[in-house]
């Protein structure tokens, strides 16, 4: 089997409430997607199981770890210190059960790659990149990639790649291993001045033994698909070919899309398959298809997030998907869809960027190149 | 913010007696550009790498460096200098430093030098007060420039139970208007700038979609 689907009807209890953005349901709209376009099947979906804690304190404190799971059993005290009870995230029932079942799935898919079970794994419910070693910040309670690239070094010894397209800098995951030249953060996002979480910057390039081992592409808001591929090209096979990963880690946010309600980016499927086969076609070349694919940002979750994560499964299990979605497909969701759903796979807009930005998306990468020295 | 807060107290400084070559050897090896000059203990000048560049000869010929040799710092030196309290605001030093046109100010106090404030000090300074110290999204609000409307903002922001990580007040561009632009510590600031938006003040930042 060359690609792993890892997935669980109980990724359904991470949830912060009704009305909150962040919505598994998703989760449930992408994979029937798939199956319901013939582009996944029952014996490439493999279980998760929930983290143990021992392995949520490689990168979490204890302390920590036990109030997200006094605050899941119903025990009232005030944790904004810790993140938690805020309007971005709220406390809800067994929360630690939840964000453990994520960890959980993303060591899956981390183990079967570094065991070479398969060759790719994707966990679509993982990608919680902002969540802190000890504070829960926008949607993330635990952080499974800080968590499964903790695995990947000290149990498989092996050199970690991260990229993270996320609309939303990748920060918690830099900040953990901020100081480590063996695990290579690579994160685009849109420009913190204007976005959460503000960091992300070009200056942010590591420390210590780790320095030049954080690269930042901050692009600027209302950057489409031209000039954001192009600042993935100049960026990201460069920046890992010198870096001779041995697996690489791949968070993919669908969030930058023009219709996401959260950031203010303008790409459509182009620039999504774009880096789904670049990346897919790196990992081939440089580390023998070690390939782990996480999910993360997608708001529009019945517009977008279902299209483009098919998109990227077909990319990594290298079929090639009709180009509409089934009727069967939309007639089951239609009930709860506040529009249409959409009936072309790909986006047949694309939104042109009115503003000048691909100058100063230029500079930044060029500033930006400048500055890695190791390159 | 003061100046006691900013400045270095570890300051490279050269007597009066001191040759020129001595003082730009100093500034060479310790890679700075100012000179506090002392006489005694007491602060008696300021020498800057400008006042040594307009010394310096044009071609370093043997009797020209043999004159450089020759000259006392306490001859070349600006005195008396402009100097800082390390109690003045940030604000205020930075405003004799752009006024005078400037690069340092030695801090002094009761007669002793205690620290120097250089440019490189207040750059820091406004990088740390601009820069995003921890997750927050940007929001940024045009009010009348009257009473009460940073607070009618804010309070708005409190009932979404939403911590403000900072906030700057530059004038706007347009009459008589101010921007308020603050780093609130949420993802998602839609609902903020919906309830912002409500009480009729112009949202620039978030931009609506679609």
């Amino acid at each position: 089997m060359k690609a792993a689907y890892i997935h669980s009807e109980r990724f359904l209890s991470y949830r912060f409430g009704k009305e909150h953005p962040f919505n598994p349901l998703r989760l449930e709209l992408a994979r029937s997607l798939m199956t319901d376009m013939g582009l996944l099947f029952p014996q490439e979906i493999i279980l998760p199981r929930p983290a143990s804690e021992r392995l949520l304190r490689t990168v979490h404190s204890p302390q920590y770890v036990n109030i997200v799971k006094r605050l899941g059993q119903g025990e009232k005290m005030d944790a904004s210190l810790f993140g938690l009870g805020t309007e971005d995230n709220p406390v809800f029932p067994d929360m630690h059960r939840a964000g453990s079942l994520v960890v959980g799935a993303t060591i899956r898919a981390c183990a079967a790659v570094a065991r070479g079970l398969v060759l790719h794994a994707v966990n679509l419910a993982g990608g919680l990149h902002h969540a802190h070693r000890a504070c829960a910040s926008g949607f993330c309670i635990y952080n499974d990639i800080s968590v499964g690239i903790r695995l990947l070094r000290r149990h498989y010894r092996m050199r970690v790649a991260y990229v993270d397209l996320d609309a939303h800098h990748g920060d918690g995951v830099q900040w953990e291993f901020y100081d480590d030249p063996d695990v290579l953060t690579l994160s685009i996002h849109e420009n913190g001045r204007y976005l959460f979480p503000g960091s992300g910057g070009i200056h942010e390039l590591g420390e210590g033994p780790g320095l030049g081992f954080s690269v930042n592409v901050p692009v600027e808001p209302f950057t489409d698909d031209e000039s954001w591929i192009w600042c993935f090209d100049s960026v990201v096979p460069r920046v890992l070919s010198s870096f001779r990963p041995d697996i690489i880690v791949l968070q993919f946010g669908c969030d930058a899309h023009y219709l996401d309600p959260l950031s203010h980016l303008s790409l459509t499927s182009t620039a999504f398959i774009h880096a789904a086969r670049s990346i897919h076609q790196l990992s081939h070349r440089l580390c023998a298809g070690r390939l782990v694919v996480l999910g993360g940002g997608g708001y529009d979750v019945f517009s977008v997030v279902p299209r483009i994560w098919t998109l990227l499964w077909a990319e990594l299990s290298d079929r090639i998907p009709t180009p509409d979605t089934p009727p069967d497909w939309r007639a089951r969701w239609r009930g709860i869809s506040p529009l249409p759903l959409p009936v072309r796979l790909r986006d047949e807009n694309t939104p042109k960027c009115q503003v000048p930005v691909f100058e100063v998306n230029r500079l930044t990468v060029a500033r930006l190149l400048d500055s890695l020295h190791w390159l | 913010m003061l100046v006691a807060d900013i400045m270095s107290t570890r300051v490279v400084t050269v007597n009066v007696s001191d040759s020129l070559c001595h003082a730009l050897a100093t500034l060479q090896k310790e890679r700075i550009r100012h000179l506090p000059v002392l006489d005694g203990d007491r602060l008696a000048g300021i020498l800057t790498d400008r006042d040594l560049r307009d010394m310096s000869p044009a071609v370093l010929r043997e009797e020209n460096i043999e004159r450089l040799s020759k000259l006392r710092v306490g001859e070349v030196m600006k005195s008396p200098p402009i100097t800082a309290h390390p109690l003045d605001p940030v604000e205020d030093a930075a405003r004799l430093m752009y006024v005078h046109r400037i690069g340092c100010l030695p801090v002094v106090k009761e007669g002793a030098l205690v620290g120097i404030l250089t440019e490189t000090d207040i750059l820091r300074c406004l990088v740390e007060l601009m820069g995003v110290s921890r997750p927050s999204s940007r929001l940024e609000v045009v009010v009348p420039d009257t009473p009460g409307h940073l607070a009618s903002v804010a309070s708005v922001i409190r009932d979404f139970g939403v911590n403000i990580i900072s906030v700057i007040t530059p004038a706007s561009k347009k009459e008589g208007f101010r921007s308020l632009v603050f780093r609130i510590a949420t993802i998602d600031p839609r609902q903020i700038k919906q309830a912002v938006t409500a009480l009729g003040y112009e949202v620039i930042w978030p931009p609506d979609k679609r």
